[in-house]
């Protein structure tokens, strides 16, 4: 049974997290809350926590946030489910898409 | 971990919003020049303007930085005639360019003329544009001396246009290329730029959204004093006097696109480009051309940039398009085979359509690749690819999920999403600002330059036209009078602007933008008439009408959406009104007229005007090359050009 408390909130928006925060690296310095184009982050009220996808939905996946990140591996890039490429290996036909 | 609602069940609450709101609040600046937008063509025009000894602003919606549609990169530095290993002339390149109906002529003879100084000065602040770490020796196209990459991208001829002996053995041998497009490591281009633009001491204004071009005493086409913007943080109105404006933001890349959450899925631009320079050129009495023009989306359904990786419409940079069961397709291979064309020929997709329904073809296809000769396969991949705007995280995340070039295909999506459903139109290298040949509107002391403009090109098209107008735009300034605000216009702006902030209920942006673009997909779709286009404009007057009673926005960022979803009215307005004007179809237009259905019939070979005078609108035409002869005409009015910078100015 979990304990988690349940709020009330309005369904999501899709896609939801272009980028997922890895809060053991990164630092909180809000670089990414700074570069990016359609100011998809709001820094986080806690200092050194990683910022809140605020906007996801309006992300137009240029990866900036992640190839400029000074800690790599503070942030990764997810594409969303319908947007991940698939590829055949020439070889065996064996189809793979992006997990 | 980062999400919102990860943050509601950590925290038990939302975040406050984390900058301070400042609604009412405004601020005036001072300058002589100011630039809306502050991408590739802004930010060259901000640089060109301040070397001219001018005090400059430049807004810019994002972080300039990488904002913008060449703010992650840009692979290809195209129509660079002037380069050492060009073999045209770049007066007869341009004409080649523009050897078709519905172009720039004078942006693309600014771009034949200057884009090498461009690049060349993008080298200066720090931009890589040679293979210096000899990373590429032996890829087919690199330069010992220079270390300059060719690019396959155009083989004899443009890539828009099929060369007329393509599949002729051997029609496209080395020493005809013509070596015209430069392959470049654009994702350092704009760091770069926004460094020089602190370095020249130009005022950058991140985060502000331009909203409204002031006119002398408020009077719609007199010359300009200034503009409104609006911070998408904060909520504080800024007011600019300016005696020359440059409007360099995009055109709208969503007009038909119903659904947000799916832009980025299906839309090769972002949502800051809603084309709001483009409505504020037009609230304030410019003229615009060609603005019934719209195209196809073509990056649908399936990966983002899917040609970029390879795997699209014609091949990209060398990569054969094979189908299921490795049979190379007739399409052109973009690259040194056979320079094929990016654009496919209607006749071999339609050719290849019936391969496909007879089983001579299978889906799906695939970008083969293995195939390729690994020199060549690498600075696809590594190169082109990774420098290529958002590719170079495409490219990265598709590496850790363990694609690689030597090995495996990457499956294209053509054929398999259907071919061109309605929704999927894009305004987008469209209509656009009309100027004359100093890329000044039909408005006083108002410029235009990059993706604004009618007809654009690409990335090197809106950093030579950006250098360009800034030029121009800071000679106009140092012999223009000065100006004065007319308080009547800002007041009026400022009220238009802060109105939704006025409300906490009512329609939202999201169902605004889905409104409008619902109006756009079925009154200026695949099935035009009259009747259509005209209810058209009565379903807009009804959502304007609908929004300026009911639009609300919560924060200062929802308010810039806000007032991109209004820009997008105006936008739409003008697709429609042109479209209606047109009485005939055109294929280079994208425009069928159920009722004049001839195809581009010869007296409808013309530029169709538009401009509002006293809220009315006034349309007019200009017949084909309105420009003249691009070679004098721009001799004529640059003959004080001066070349490439020298830093030690």
């Amino acid at each position: 049974m979990s304990e988690r408390k349940i709020y009330a909130v309005p369904n999501v928006q899709t896609p939801n997290t272009p980028v997922r925060f890895d809060p053991e690296v990164c630092v909180g310095c809000n670089r990414c809350v700074e570069i990016c184009p359609l100011d998809v982050f709001i820094p986080n009220p806690k200092k050194g926590a990683p910022p809140i996808v605020l906007h996801p939905e309006e992300c137009w996946l240029c990866g900036v946030c992640v190839t400029e990140c000074k800690n790599k591996g503070a942030i990764s890039f997810i594409y969303p489910m319908p947007l991940k490429p698939r590829w055949r290996n020439k070889e065996t036909g064996e189809v793979t898409q992006l997990k | 971990m980062g999400t919102w609602n990860e943050y509601i069940i950590d925290e038990g609450r939302p975040p406050e919003w984390p900058y301070p709101v400042k609604f009412g609040e405004e601020r005036q600046v001072d300058v002589d020049v100011l630039v809306i937008g502050g991408g590739i063509a802004g930010c060259w025009a901000a640089i060109s303007a301040a070397r001219q000894g001018v005090k400059v602003a430049l807004l810019e919606k994002g972080n300039t930085e990488r904002s913008g549609s060449g703010g992650p990169g840009c692979d290809h530095w195209c129509n660079a005639p002037c380069n050492p290993l060009s073999r045209v002339d770049p007066d007869e390149w341009a004409e080649h360019m523009v050897d078709k109906p519905y172009c720039n002529g004078i942006g693309v003879e600014i771009q034949c003329r200057e884009n090498y100084d461009t690049l060349l000065e993008m080298e200066q602040m720090g931009g890589k544009i040679r293979d210096t770490g000899d990373d590429f020796v032996g890829a087919e196209g690199r330069d010992e001396a220079t270390k300059l990459m060719i690019s396959p991208r155009y083989g004899r001829w443009s890539n828009s246009v099929l060369d007329p002996d393509f599949g002729t053995p051997g029609y496209n041998p080395p020493e005809k290329r013509n070596n015209v497009v430069i392959r470049v490591w654009g994702s350092t281009f704009k760091p770069a730029l926004k460094k020089e633009c602190q370095r020249l001491g130009v005022q950058i204004f991140d985060r502000v959204m331009g909203t409204s071009v002031l006119n002398e005493g408020g009077k719609q086409g007199a010359r300009v004093v200034g503009a409104t913007g609006i911070n998408a943080r904060t909520g504080e109105f800024l007011i600019f006097r300016a005696k020359a404006v440059i409007i360099t933001t995009a055109s709208a890349g969503s007009l038909w696109l119903m659904s947000m959450e799916h832009g980025a899925y299906s839309n090769m631009h972002a949502r800051t480009t809603s084309g709001d320079g483009m409505a504020m050129a037009w609230r304030a009495g410019a003229e615009l051309t060609c603005m019934e023009k719209a195209g196809s989306i073509t990056t649908g359904t399936g990966i983002k940039h899917r040609w970029y990786t390879g795997a699209g419409d014609a091949s990209y940079e060398n990569v054969p398009i094979v189908d299921a069961n490795g049979t190379k397709l007739p399409y052109g291979t973009q690259g040194w085979a056979d320079a094929g064309t990016q654009v496919v020929p209607p006749a071999l997709n339609e050719e290849i359509r019936k391969g496909i329904m007879s089983g001579k073809y299978e889906l799906p296809f695939y970008g083969d690749f293995p195939a390729m000769k690994e020199i060549e396969a690498r600075a696809t991949w590594k190169l082109m690819l990774t420098e290529e705007s958002t590719t170079k995280t495409m490219v990265n995340v598709m590496e850790e999920g363990g694609f690689d070039t030597s090995r495996d295909q990457i499956m294209s999506y053509k054929f398999l999403e259907g071919q061109v459903p309605p929704q999927w139109r894009n305004a987008n290298n469209g209509g656009g600002i009309l100027t004359d040949w100093d890329l000044k509107t039909t408005v006083d002391g108002l410029y235009a330059a990059g993706t604004t403009l009618y007809c654009p090109e690409d990335h090197s098209f809106c950093a030579a036209t950006g250098r360009y107008a800034g030029r121009k735009a800071a000679a106009y300034v140092k012999a223009a009078p000065d100006v004065e605000i007319c308080r009547a216009q800002v007041d009026k702006e400022k009220a238009r602007v802060l109105a939704p902030t006025t409300r906490t209920s009512g329609i939202e942006w999201k169902e605004l933008h889905s409104a409008l673009t619902r109006v756009m997909q079925y009154f200026d779709s695949e099935f035009k008439t009259e009747r259509l286009l005209k209810l058209g404009l009565e379903e807009l007057d009804r959502v304007e009408a609908m929004a300026s009673e009911h639009l609300y926005a919560l924060d200062p960022h929802k308010l810039m959406r806000s007032l991109e979803d209004l820009s997008m009215i105006d936008h739409a307005r003008m697709v429609l009104i042109a479209a209606r004007e047109r009485k005939a179809s055109s294929a280079r237009l994208g425009h069928n007229r159920i009722d004049y259905p001839a195809m581009d019939p010869p007296e409808w070979d013309k530029y169709i005007t538009l401009k509002q005078v006293d809220g009315k609108v006034v349309l007019g035409e200009l017949p084909p090359r309105f420009w003249g002869s691009m070679k004098e005409q721009y001799e004529a009015h640059n003959k004080d050009y001066s070349g490439v910078w020298k830093p030690e100015n």
